[in-house]
């Protein structure tokens, strides 16, 4: 019988803890596809982070590490500079890559360190619960902004991957969404280029993955998915921010 | 017997490297010997100081506070070291920049015109070794043989031409002992 | 190996280079900045690789990705910097990995100043960043001791899998003095099956992950219970202390690193009187010379611990006399270095009090 479908050899064979309707899964599978596709999966070491993916080492079938909230391209540096010839990457969300993390994603990125980031931004701080991260739109309403969010009290959401764009050391930057097939299919493509942009040793990659969160959103799946297409892309324009040849 | 020395007097006088060779040059010879450096705010503001000690066990405290000899090379060294010298213990100052004396008179005053014999030498710079050659000459602490090869050690291969200059200052400033 | 005259930290740099040590994450303060600039032209001639981090905090999450690949890694700093590398110690302990950090002490709390101090005994000894943790915690006296003390760091974090922190005071770093490289030979280690270097899966070893997230209390609680188990390991076999004079003592100076060679001269000039003093000096401040101190206080008839603090082993000493003799205390703070005639005056005064 001809196999039509299965799992990535990159993904472990576990339930993940995802809440329904989140897209971490559609993210990791590309991640993992992506991996298996360029035949890196022995090399390659992921480093998970503190936030919704904090058990991701569970979930990639490689070597991985589970770091400090924010400090995941810090931990990659290390890795990275000790072996050179395999492939690392983090994996971090918009708390700990946007707030908490800022200073050690900059600095591996201006570094130009050689490893690749996969980002995901659903505009608030899920594990915890519901709070308001520097992603979050204005007007969104998180568990720390009831009200939501407001230009006076809590200033304006950062935009990392244009921030990021305008640095020397980033080979490869780009935002995608995973809200409809088409979008999954270009984010995996995104997501691979991260990759061998890496391999080539190019410099720095990362690829934002606009994500959403049902739970602390407070919507069913399907009406998360077209909040963030109506409401995340206009403030976060998808595409590629820098490419280097 | 253990020398406990304090060198001291403005950044760029050489002061800190004076301190090394001395100390190295006791090793060379054979003895145990540290040297600190003040590395405190003072050494953005200018002055510089280091304590060395010489001694034939392992040293206890690299801090000085009752010298053997205290080795001023400008006015507020002095006023601010004068007092740690032991009775019977040496100062030695650089008597081109200092124009007044020690007050104490329970101790060993030597005072070498540093910069008036280096520039007599051609070279401003050796200020500092000869009064390293005052300080051993006064001491005879080790030979001055040794001092050379410390600063040779120093200074490495690329700089072997000064040394002649170097050990001409240092002869210079032990004649000075003598004169005193 | 001659010997040579050597500063401090460029001889702790030497030395862990010589130990094996290939990568080096910093972060520049006074008075450590010669470990970092050592390093940054040393590595690279051996393979090695240097990082100047964008924090300490970096700094330590570089050396926590580098340690959990197998490599012999370090990173130093001084002690504001060392506040901020305690969540990265806490995790690198939770993840058992190995490596050394070097703490060369200055005045604190705060800002505090940049000339030597031993404030910081606190904060090494009993953790520093959250959870139940140790390391063992060397305190070298002089630069060949830092040296030999270095290498020895190395050894005992591959062996038990645990961070290993070399305390100086600002004067270790900053001191010249003559060194003989050792010629350093590694302990018997066992392989470092667990390293994350990229999984093959191919049954010659389980999957590396490098972590310390144990998410029901039980396994975090069995967790604790097996690094405890390596703590009385360390504190078994690492302990590490000396005495001088205290054959005859009948008053006993504590003290370590600088402050234990000041007290040093101060006892010499106090033996010069005819006072019989001794000095007990832990090289490791953890694990602690317990039963020395607790065997002496029953010996001598005062003891007196000297700190550059205002007061933090001498806790640990009082602990270990448990009455058995007065305990004074005798501290100068701030980066104020105490002097020999200070230390002696306590002695004499001692001495005179009965």
């Amino acid at each position: 019988m001809a196999v039509v479908f299965e799992k990535p050899k990159m993904l472990a064979d576990v339930p993940l803890h995802y809440c329904p309707g989140c897209t971490h899964g559609i993210i990791h599978r590309l991640v993992a596809e992506a991996i298996d596709e360029l035949g890196v999966g022995e090399k390659t070491i992921g480093v998970a982070p503190v936030g919704c993916a904090v058990f991701a080492y569970n979930y990639f079938n490689c070597d991985m590490y589970e770091a400090a909230h924010g400090r995941a391209p810090a931990v990659a540096t290390g890795v990275k500079r000790c072996l050179p010839d395999n492939v690392v990457f983090t994996y971090q969300g918009d708390g700990d890559l946007a707030s908490i993390g800022t200073a050690e994603i900059v600095h591996a990125a201006t570094r130009g360190e050689k490893i690749t980031t996969i980002f995901v931004n659903n505009a608030i701080y899920g594990m915890t619960g519901g709070q308001m991260a520097p992603t979050t739109l204005l007007g969104q309403k998180a568990t720390t902004a009831p009200l939501g969010r407001s230009v006076e009290k809590n200033g304006y959401p950062v935009r990392m991957s244009e921030m990021l764009a305008t640095l020397d050391g980033p080979a490869y930057i780009a935002r995608v969404s995973v809200h409809d097939v088409k979008h999954i299919m270009e984010a995996k493509k995104a997501i691979k280029r991260a990759f061998e942009m890496q391999i080539a040793g190019k410099g720095f990659s990362l690829v934002e993955v606009l994500s959403t969160c049902p739970t602390n959103w407070g919507m069913s799946p399907a009406e998360a998915l077209k909040w963030l297409e109506e409401n995340m892309i206009p403030q976060y324009p998808l595409g590629v921010k820098k490419e280097v040849e | 017997m253990e020398q406990q020395i304090i060198v001291a007097g403005f950044g760029g006088q050489g002061v800190l490297l004076m301190g090394q060779l001395l100390a190295y040059a006791g090793m060379l010879e054979g003895q145990e010997v540290s040297w600190m450096p003040s590395y405190g705010p003072e050494m953005r503001g200018g002055s510089a100081n280091c304590a060395v000690v010489i001694s034939d066990r392992p040293v206890g405290s690299p801090k000085v506070e009752d010298a053997t000899a205290v080795i001023a090379m400008n006015r507020p060294s002095m006023e601010q070291f004068e007092k740690n010298v032991v009775p019977g213990g040496g100062l030695l100052y650089n008597s081109s920049l200092i124009e007044v004396k020690p007050t104490r008179d329970d101790i060993r005053v030597v005072a070498v015109p540093c910069n008036d014999i280096a520039q007599e030498l051609g070279n401003a710079r050796v200020a500092n070794m000869v009064m390293l050659g005052a300080y051993i000459e006064l001491t005879k602490l080790f030979p001055m043989d040794a001092l050379v090869e410390a600063l040779r050690h120093k200074l490495g291969p690329s700089k072997e031409k000064l040394i002649p200059l170097n050990r001409k200052a240092m002869e210079a400033g032990a004649a000075c002992v003598h004169k005193a | 190996m001659a010997r040579q005259m050597m500063k401090g930290n460029e001889a702790i740099a030497e030395a862990a280079v010589q130990a094996g040590c290939r990568y080096f994450f910093g972060y520049p303060i006074t008075p450590q900045n010669e470990i970092p600039e050592y390093m940054s032209a040393r590595l690279p001639e051996v393979g090695g690789a240097f990082i100047q981090a964008e924090s300490e905090v970096a700094a330590i999450n570089m050396v926590y990705g580098a340690a959990g690949t197998g490599a012999r890694c370090m990173t130093s700093s001084s002690s504001p910097g060392i506040s901020l590398k305690q969540e990265g110690i806490s995790y690198i302990v939770g993840a058992e990995l190995p490596c050394v950090i070097v703490n060369m002490m200055r005045g604190g709390p705060g800002l505090g100043s940049i000339q030597p101090a031993q404030s910081d005994y606190f904060q090494a000894t009993r953790g520093g960043g959250h959870g139940d943790y140790h390391m063992v915690v060397f305190a070298p006296a002089s630069v060949q001791e830092a040296v030999e003390l270095t290498q020895r760091a190395f050894d005992v974090a591959d062996q038990y899998r645990n961070p290993v922190m070399v305390l100086g005071d600002g004067i270790i770093g900053q001191m010249m003095e003559p060194v003989t490289m050792p010629d350093y030979k590694p302990r018997n280690l066992p392989e470092k099956t667990w390293a994350a270097t990229g999984w093959k899966n191919d049954g010659s070893r389980p999957r590396a992950v490098i972590n310390s997230l144990y998410i029901q209390a039980q396994d975090c609680e069995d967790m604790n219970k097996r690094l405890q188990k390596k703590y009385d390991e360390m504190a078994q076999n690492e302990l590490m202390v000396e005495t001088q004079m205290m054959e005859d003592a009948e008053y006993a100076i504590v003290a370590y690193g600088t402050t234990a060679r000041i007290a040093l001269t101060a006892i010499r000039q106090a033996r010069e009187q005819g006072v019989k003093a001794g000095l007990i000096r832990p090289i490791t401040l953890w694990p602690f010379p317990t039963e020395t101190i607790a065997k002496a206080a029953k010996q001598v008839k005062k003891m007196l611990t000297v700190e550059m603090s205002m007061g933090q082993m001498v806790e640990d000493v009082r602990a270990a006399a448990c009455g058995a003799c007065p305990v004074g205390f005798y501290g100068r703070t701030g980066g104020v270095i105490p002097g020999v005639r200070e230390i002696y005056n306590q002695i004499m005064s001692m001495k005179e009090a009965e």
